[in-house]
């Protein structure tokens, strides 16, 4: 049948936003990636590939920025799917309490990522924090710390405000995925003598497949996103320890004004977030098998 | 069995505690905190804090910038992204599925790739200090999750739905306001919901836009907060309650669209 050429209006509203206020400064960084612009100033010089060269072979702080991204993105990934899988499997039957369970866990989701940081510096207070205090009712003092002050750990007490921010949304994400996994497949699992572990590798896992991908692949990309927790308890101290991609960009455009070199390793990031979700559809994928 | 329940209620102490710590303090004076930070007010509960806080900010104000901002974002990024979904289901052609894949990508790009050039853009478009550049770049950035959501569900729709009514003489616009608008409730709701939290809570573009206090949304006043009370909690808490409240009474009468929105955003996405 065919439809009236007017149809291309309903695109227009959107499309030009779009384009404005998204395409264009997209393309805008990689232009900006080959300038030594400093944002403020009406010149610039191009410098060909120096800011990538900079990046990836000068810069010793961007090589520490990646590295703690990927530890960050580590724990989280790895802590985050185990909690949301292990726990949706025991809230799976919806049961009042179970419903109940699912909405509480659910809840930290809906807060701003600014009062997850208040609420979390304060559970990592090294003198007022709950933390600490917990730590010393149970005896055991030496594991005492500067949760957010110790250059070595200050990653991961990150990575752990992280789970407890958005484990809950991949909690339900599973949960919707298990549910989808048709009742009879238990049953015949039952009838034919397989054990529990047997169910759930030959049945429940691969499944579960599609919902683990869109979990793993979501979680990675909200872990090189975290921007706003980061930026909030630490800002990226203490020196550099928790400075993650996103917060180096908007330290190196809006502190040091490099807006240059700042889009250059705005383009890298775009590149690793890319490759790596690329990487994991296509392990994830090839895992599955189908019925 | 045991270990199951023993697990369950660790997890929702570790979600309920904090909380509770958060209420409390908001309801102590900060000497109290120092004293005993986990220990209940001693003189009952102080409310101090709460008239403090709306005497020290403009809290009103930031909470009519973060209306404001949220309200408009979230209903002209489903009214642009609705129209576009309904254009793409419309066409299903290759020009459609072009415009798709334009939007879509869009999902892969995270906003502090181009925050850079974007704060450049809005220094020369002078959206810098402004509720409406906010409102702007919000609707750049979400219609790809909002096309993509609405998209999938108006290509589940029966076509002939479509088909008859322009045979029967309505025009495109009649058909998107009187058919695929209200059939797609389910999923406008939905995406509003996950539109609905991401802008209410979203603290990048108000950091780098505004820098005016009569444009501040919540989000970013309440990290502005840290500047000046420092670790002074029991403001800071305060301050947190206040900003949550509305997300938080929503999130209790609205639960069951709540979670099935935030998941739209992240199954679909």
């Amino acid at each position: 049948m065919k439809i009236s050429k007017m149809i291309y209006l309903f695109f227009i509203p959107g499309l030009l936003l779009y384009s404005i206020f998204f395409i264009y400064p997209t393309i805008s960084a990689l232009f900006y990636s080959f300038t030594d612009w400093d944002g403020l100033s009406d010149a610039y010089q191009f410098v060909g590939t120096g800011n990538y060269e900079r990046a990836l072979t000068g810069d010793t702080i961007f090589r520490k920025t990646v590295g703690n991204n990927l530890k960050f993105m580590l724990v989280v990934v790895i802590l985050q799917t185990i909690v949301a899988l292990a726990f949706a499997l025991i809230v799976l039957k919806n049961t009042k309490t179970n419903l109940f369970l699912r909405a509480l866990y659910f809840f930290p989701t809906i807060l701003s990522s600014v009062s997850v940081a208040f609420i979390w510096s304060f559970i990592y207070d090294p003198s007022l924090g709950i933390l600490n205090q917990i730590l010393e009712l149970l005896g055991l003092d030496v594991l005492r710390q500067n949760w957010l002050g110790n250059a070595d750990i200050a990653i991961y007490s990150l990575a752990i405000t992280q789970v407890w921010f958005h484990a809950g949304q991949m909690l339900i994400i599973f949960v919707a995925g298990l549910q989808a996994i048709p009742e009879d497949l238990y049953e015949v699992a039952k009838i034919e003598g397989a054990s529990k572990w047997q169910t759930f590798r030959k049945v429940t896992w691969p499944l579960l497949a599609p919902s683990a991908t869109i979990v793993i692949a979501y979680t990675t990309i909200q872990s090189f996103k975290a921007f706003d927790l980061v930026f909030a308890m630490t800002g990226g101290g203490p020196n550099n320890s928790t400075q993650i991609i996103a917060t180096y960009i908007f330290d190196v455009a809006f502190r040091s004004y490099n807006f240059g070199y700042a889009s250059s390793i705005s383009v890298l990031f775009m590149i690793i977030i890319a490759a790596i979700t690329f990487l994991q559809f296509k392990a994830l994928r090839s895992d599955r098998i189908s019925y | 069995m045991l270990f199951r329940k023993f697990s369950l209620i660790i997890y929702a102490l570790l979600i309920l505690i904090p909380l509770v710590m958060v209420a409390l303090t908001s309801l102590k004076t900060l000497q109290e905190t120092f004293r005993d930070p986990l220990g209940l007010p001693d003189d009952g509960f102080q409310w101090s804090n709460y008239s403090a806080i709306f005497q020290e900010q403009t809290m009103a104000g930031y909470f009519m910038n973060s209306s404001i901002v949220t309200l408009f974002s979230v209903v002209l990024t489903l009214f642009f992204a609705s129209m576009i979904a309904f254009g793409i289901t419309r066409m299903n052609n290759w020009i459609g599925n072009l415009l798709f894949g334009l939007f879509t990508l869009g999902m892969m790009v995270p906003a502090q790739v181009n925050m850079v050039p974007l704060y450049s853009l809005m220094l020369d478009l002078d959206l810098t200090n402004s509720l409406l550049g906010l409102i702007l770049v919000n609707i750049a950035v979400t219609l790809p999750i909002a096309v993509f959501i609405l998209t999938g569900f108006m290509k589940t729709l029966p076509r002939e739905l479509f088909e008859a009514s322009t045979i029967d003489g309505a025009g495109n616009w009649q058909i998107y306001m009187k058919i695929a608008l209200p059939l797609s409730l389910p999923s406008l709701s939905a995406t509003a919901i996950f539109l609905f939290v991401m802008h209410w809570n979203d603290l990048l573009y108000p950091l780098l836009f505004i820098t005016d206090n009569a444009y501040k949304t919540l989000p970013l006043a309440l990290l502005e907060f840290q500047g000046e009370y420092s670790t002074n909690y029991p403001m800071l808490f305060t301050g947190v309650i206040l900003a949550s409240a509305p997300m938080v009474i929503a999130y209790v009468f609205l639960q069951r669209f709540f979670v099935a929105g935030m998941t739209a955003g992240a199954v679909k996405g």
